[in-house]
């Protein structure tokens, strides 16, 4: 069947062929490309020509599997590992401190991919390749820097300012004061001062628990977001809980592609995303850029291109992942264009990851709605697209607590979701603990309303320090980051610029910020700007030490 | 406006991945069913006298009253706060470094060393911090194996394995099929075996992992066999992981030898292999806090612990909780005797299982380790063969209403063996379950069943303070699941 019909077909083109090999043929003589794919195209027609039409099949073929089984050979022959040389000065086990970590063994061969840097070449690098993947974006050289050298009041008033991070100290001290008076007990569960009754309390924090989290915290944490996303209702049920947003992402992310598969993220967008979810899943992220002109908004347009460019090269497209609050502009995803996202994705057939963990951290003067809220008002809609993922480290000030939240519309992949949470499950005491303080309705309730206050206070104070000196920032509603516009600052308007500035600020103002390019911006020349580590009395020393660079930048002028 | 397009809309299930729909991760093997069928209905001495007893489960429940005294007497640890009283609460609010809380890593790796009675110093540069055991296996698969890569693992092995390492990281294990003839010890012609078989499949041998103590056979490993395999992994230029989260069970001779301990002993002979040798370690099975979630990897190889180190970001540990344990694994005095107190109370419920078991004529592994046994019921199967064996299983399930782990789910070649837990229970839980067990064998010589099942549960009715102390051993919560 397949074979005649190219035939058929291929018989116009076996002319063509025979006229473009006696063409080409002294081309052939004037000596054989060592190259195979030029080699394939002057035999194949060659072949054609000698044995007429049926041969133009068989003739292609036969190269084709030469070839085939000549790669083949070379693999085979190149399958024997060669054993690893010697580390120079391998210390056993059992040697001092210090001398183990200074001697960096060569990667083996043996090594895996989840080491080198998927750009690296196949000869392997040193030991500190498995770096590299890092090295490549200023997000973590900044932080690095940062950690090497960071700015303190008293101790180090040269260091470097930080404003690379996705902290919250705002309000720090309203769950620290909780913690004291509370922290003990809440752990414990030590409802009662029966000694039977603290027993139990132990065994059920030491014993095995549901790797997806134990429901007392399911509940409570459905409360809480229920609390922060105005009144929309979350089923426990589908909820998935793992030790932080990041592994939240990676797992859902397992559950709705395969390797090579991809994701399009409008952009700028989170820069730790590269990381978490390309790494281990093998999973794409194609980038869709906002333009400032738009505010930065989702264009459906600019997805659909995208999605139909990323069709052509074959990628498959198995969701939009979107960040609402955005990290880093701070934008709300407006309740139309979530609308929009919707029916997108249903059109095509995909997923909507929605990362929601800004969502109690807000302070603009729009509101925030979830997609969880455009779900709820929608009827004969397949939810089964729709994921949500949250977490305590920004809303509660509680990275260091590892608490994240998978909330899908899709059994399934709760199901799945749940368990592959075996892999990064939270500790039982942590659970318990975060339990009694999300049911303290007074607490939580307090905190969001005066967290709010101070965010939205510092974002003010903030703005006004970078308005001082020339910058402007686009209007944030919501997070902990301003996005600063500081092109007029760039040298040259491109990546390059932009990274010469970024280089400036940490060098010579000894500021961390995080570049746009390293979210995928297109436009050079922002920053995101994290305020939520500051202080007020930190921000005269901050308006100080930008002013040096954008003073002499105007002085170069 | 969305709605309109809904109707042309394939079902949401074809959108999943092909790892969450696929059935590599296990659940379906005999192993889950077991516990499925637990959970349907788990024994209760009080409310369900005829429940499934879980035995299927190998959890460390002998020493929490030693826990709870320490937090009782330390309450400052669990209220996060400093000795003079302070809160350490703002630092560990923001704290998510993935390098961990180094309190805690110094802690820990004095306890690792304490469990290998100090002839191994551990380095806290050289250890990974991951959520749990099994997130450091996963951890390190990714590490060492690409996708399509294999494993040698002896047989039998931990039925979760085949989830934990192949699932996400698309790695293969290829058995290493040991026998009882010489007490399930790994050779190396098992070995050259495995590999030869490997190649035959045209798989890429990245390395051997074993469990030592052993799980599911709770025997430690020969100081010779890990000559030999470390031996092995040199030779092959592959990598050795050794599992090594029951090395604080170990309660008879011959001790536990740790791999590390044995590359020491090499010294200069060990430089070329002494970086492709991993250890994981967890507190799960040591501490019995599998519900802290703490695991460990243990690496002297650089690259290994950068790309492990930034790869537990995808599952790391409270800030609390190290703080925690940092504190209880720092003090020294009580490590020191929950160790050998909880090696004597394992040692005393071991020995009442194998004593009950050869009562009635089963026998057991001889073992040394572990919070289970490796029961040889071959002779109770109406079949030798696997057929027989699942025949069997069921029964004991479904008739005796004990939830054990069949061989065939631990890749044992040999039928009829099962892997039964020990220490999950109240004593008296286990001599309910010998009753159990010795009725059946009973009724399957001469046929008393009915005798059988009006007896057991009398017998736990009528002893109140039986009743009492089971009750305060059961689990609290009632969505309390499970191992595995």
């Amino acid at each position: 069947m397949r074979r005649s019909g190219a035939g058929g077909s291929g018989s116009g083109t076996a002319r063509r062929n025979r006229k473009s090999s006696s063409s080409s043929g002294s081309a052939r003589d004037r000596g054989a490309r060592p190259r195979a794919d030029g080699g394939m195209r002057v035999v194949v027609p060659l072949q054609g020509v000698v044995q007429g039409r049926g041969g133009l099949v068989i003739g292609s073929l036969i190269p084709c599997a030469l070839f085939y089984f000549f790669q083949l050979y070379i693999k085979r022959n190149r399958a024997p590992r060669p054993l690893p040389p010697p580390p120079p000065a391998a210390a056993a086990s059992e040697s001092p401190p210090g001398s183990a970590s200074t001697v960096v063994s060569p990667i083996h061969r043996s090594l895996s991919r989840g080491l080198l840097s998927p750009r690296a070449a196949l000869p392997a690098p040193s030991a500190r390749g498995a770096a590299v993947r890092d090295d490549d974006s200023l997000y973590y050289a900044g932080l690095r820097r940062c950690a090497e050298d960071p700015y303190h009041p008293a101790s180090n008033p040269a260091g470097i300012i930080q404003l690379g991070l996705a902290e919250n100290c705002l309000s720090l001290d309203l769950v620290v004061r909780w913690m004291e008076e509370h922290a003990a007990g809440a752990a414990l569960m030590a409802g009662g001062e029966d000694e039977e009754e603290r027993e139990l309390s132990v065994r059920g924090l030491a014993t095995y628990q549901p790797y997806d989290g134990i429901l007392a915290l399911k509940m409570a944490l459905a409360g809480f977001m229920r609390q922060i996303m105005k009144e929309v209702s979350f089923d426990p049920s589908q909820m998935v809980i793992t030790s932080g947003a990041t592994p939240a992402m990676e797992i859902l992310s397992f559950c709705l592609a395969d390797p090579g598969n991809a994701f399009l993220v409008p952009s700028p967008y989170y820069p730790g995303w590269d990381r978490d979810i390309k790494w281990r899943t093998g999973i794409e992220l194609i980038p869709v850029p906002c333009r400032s002109t738009d505010n930065f908004n989702i264009s459906i347009t600019a997805l659909e291109i995208a999605y139909n460019q990323a069709k052509k090269r074959g990628i498959r497209v198995r969701g939009v992942l979107i960040s609402n609050p955005n990290n880093p502009t701070g934008r709300f995803v407006p309740k139309q264009t979530l609308h929009d996202l919707l029916e997108f994705v249903t059109e095509k057939n995909i997923h909507l990851i929605s990362d929601e963990v800004f969502a109690g951290s807000t302070y603009g003067s729009g509101k925030f709605a979830s997609v969880a809220e455009v779900v709820d008002d929608l009827e004969d809609f397949d939810r089964g697209r729709v994921h949500i993922i949250y977490g305590l480290s920004k809303d509660l000030s509680l990275a260091g607590f590892r608490v994240g939240v998978i909330y899908s519309y899709n059994e399934s992949i709760v199901t799945a979701a749940a368990k592959i949470a075996r892999f990064s499950s939270v500790s039982t005491p942590t659970q318990r603990l975060l339990v009694a303080m999300l049911s303290d309705q007074k607490f939580i309730s307090d905190y969001l309303k005066i967290n709010s206050e101070r965010l939205r206070k510092m974002y003010r104070l903030f703005v006004d320090a970078l308005d001082q000196v020339g910058i402007e920032c686009f209007k944030s509603s919501g997070g902990f980051y301003c996005w600063a516009d500081m092109s007029k600052f760039i040298g040259s308007y491109s990546e390059k610029g932009e990274r010469k500035l970024w280089d400036r600020l940490l060098e010579e103002a000894k500021v961390n910020v995080t570049p746009g390019s390293s979210c995928h911006c297109i436009e050079p020349g922002w920053f995101r700007c994290c305020f939520t580590t500051l202080r007020e009395q930190d921000i005269p020393i901050l308006v100080e030490r930008l002013k040096k660079v954008t003073d002499s930048h105007k002085l170069n002028r | 406006m969305v709605s309109q397009v809904v109707a042309d809309e394939k079902p949401p299930q074809q959108l999943l991945s092909k790892k969450a729909g696929c059935n590599s991760h296990g659940q379906d093997s005999s192993y889950f069913m077991g516990w499925q069928e637990y959970e349907k209905n788990p024994f209760d001495p009080v409310s369900n006298p005829s429940g499934i007893i879980q035995m299927g489960l190998a959890e460390n429940q002998l020493s929490f009253d030693m826990v709870e005294a320490w937090l009782e007497k330390n309450p400052d640890a669990l209220g996060l706060r400093r000795e003079d009283g302070a809160s350490v609460f703002r630092e560990l609010a923001l704290f998510q470094d993935y390098h961990g809380l180094p309190a805690f890593k110094n802690a820990l790796a004095r306890f690792m060393s304490e469990q290998r009675g100090y002839k191994v110093a551990f380095d806290p540069s050289n250890i990974v911090l991951t959520a749990g055991a099994t997130s450091a296996n996963e951890a390190l698969m990714f590490c060492l194996a690409d996708h399509g890569d294999a494993f040698l693992i002896p047989t039998p092995y931990y039925p979760g394995f085949d989830r934990d390492l192949k699932w996400r990281t698309g790695a293969e294990i290829v058995p290493v099929h040991c026998t009882s003839a010489n007490g399930f010890r790994v050779t190396r012609a098992a070995l050259d075996d495995a590999y030869r078989r490997a190649q035959k499949r045209r798989l890429r041998v990245k390395g051997v992992l074993i469990t030592n103590p052993s799980n599911p056979l709770g025997t430690t490993a020969p100081r010779a066999d890990l000559e030999m395999i470390v031996e092995f992994v040199a030779a092959r230029g592959i990598h050795l992981v050794s599992d090594e989260i029951y090395s604080g069970t170990a309660f008879g001779e011959p001790g536990f030898v740790s791999v590390l301990e044995v590359m020491a002993e090499r010294g200069a002979a060990a430089a070329d292999v002494s970086d492709r040798v991993h250890v994981v370690y967890s507190l799960s099975k040591d501490l019995g806090l599998p519900g802290f979630r703490v695991g460990a990897i243990y690496s002297s190889n650089a690259a290994v612990v950068s790309a492990a180190t930034k790869m537990s970001s995808f599952g790391l540990i409270s800030s609390q909780t190290q703080y925690l344990l940092a504190a209880m694994l720092g003090d020294k005095d009580f490590t020191r005797s929950y160790v050998a107190e909880n090696k004597r109370r394992i040692k005393e419920r071991h020995d009442q299982l194998v004593d009950g078991l050869r009562e009635i004529g089963i026998s057991c592994l001889e073992s040394n380790a572990g919070l289970f046994c490796w029961v040889d019921m071959s002779h109770l199967m109406r079949s030798r063969s696997f057929a027989g064996e699942m025949e069997l299983w069921k029964k004991v399930v479904f008739e005796v209403g004990l939830n054990i782990s069949p061989g065939s789910s631990c890749h044992c070649r040999e039928p009829g063996w099962f892997r039964v837990c020990f220490a999950n229970m109240s004593a008296k839980t286990l001599d309910v379950a010998m009753q159990r067990l010795r009725s059946f064998v009973e009724s399957t010589t001469n046929g008393a069943a009915a005798l059988r099942r009006a007896a057991v549960p009398a017998r736990s009715i009528s002893c109140p303070i039986a009743i009492k102390w089971a009750l305060r051993l059961t689990p609290s919560s009632g969505d309390r699941k499970a191992e595995r």
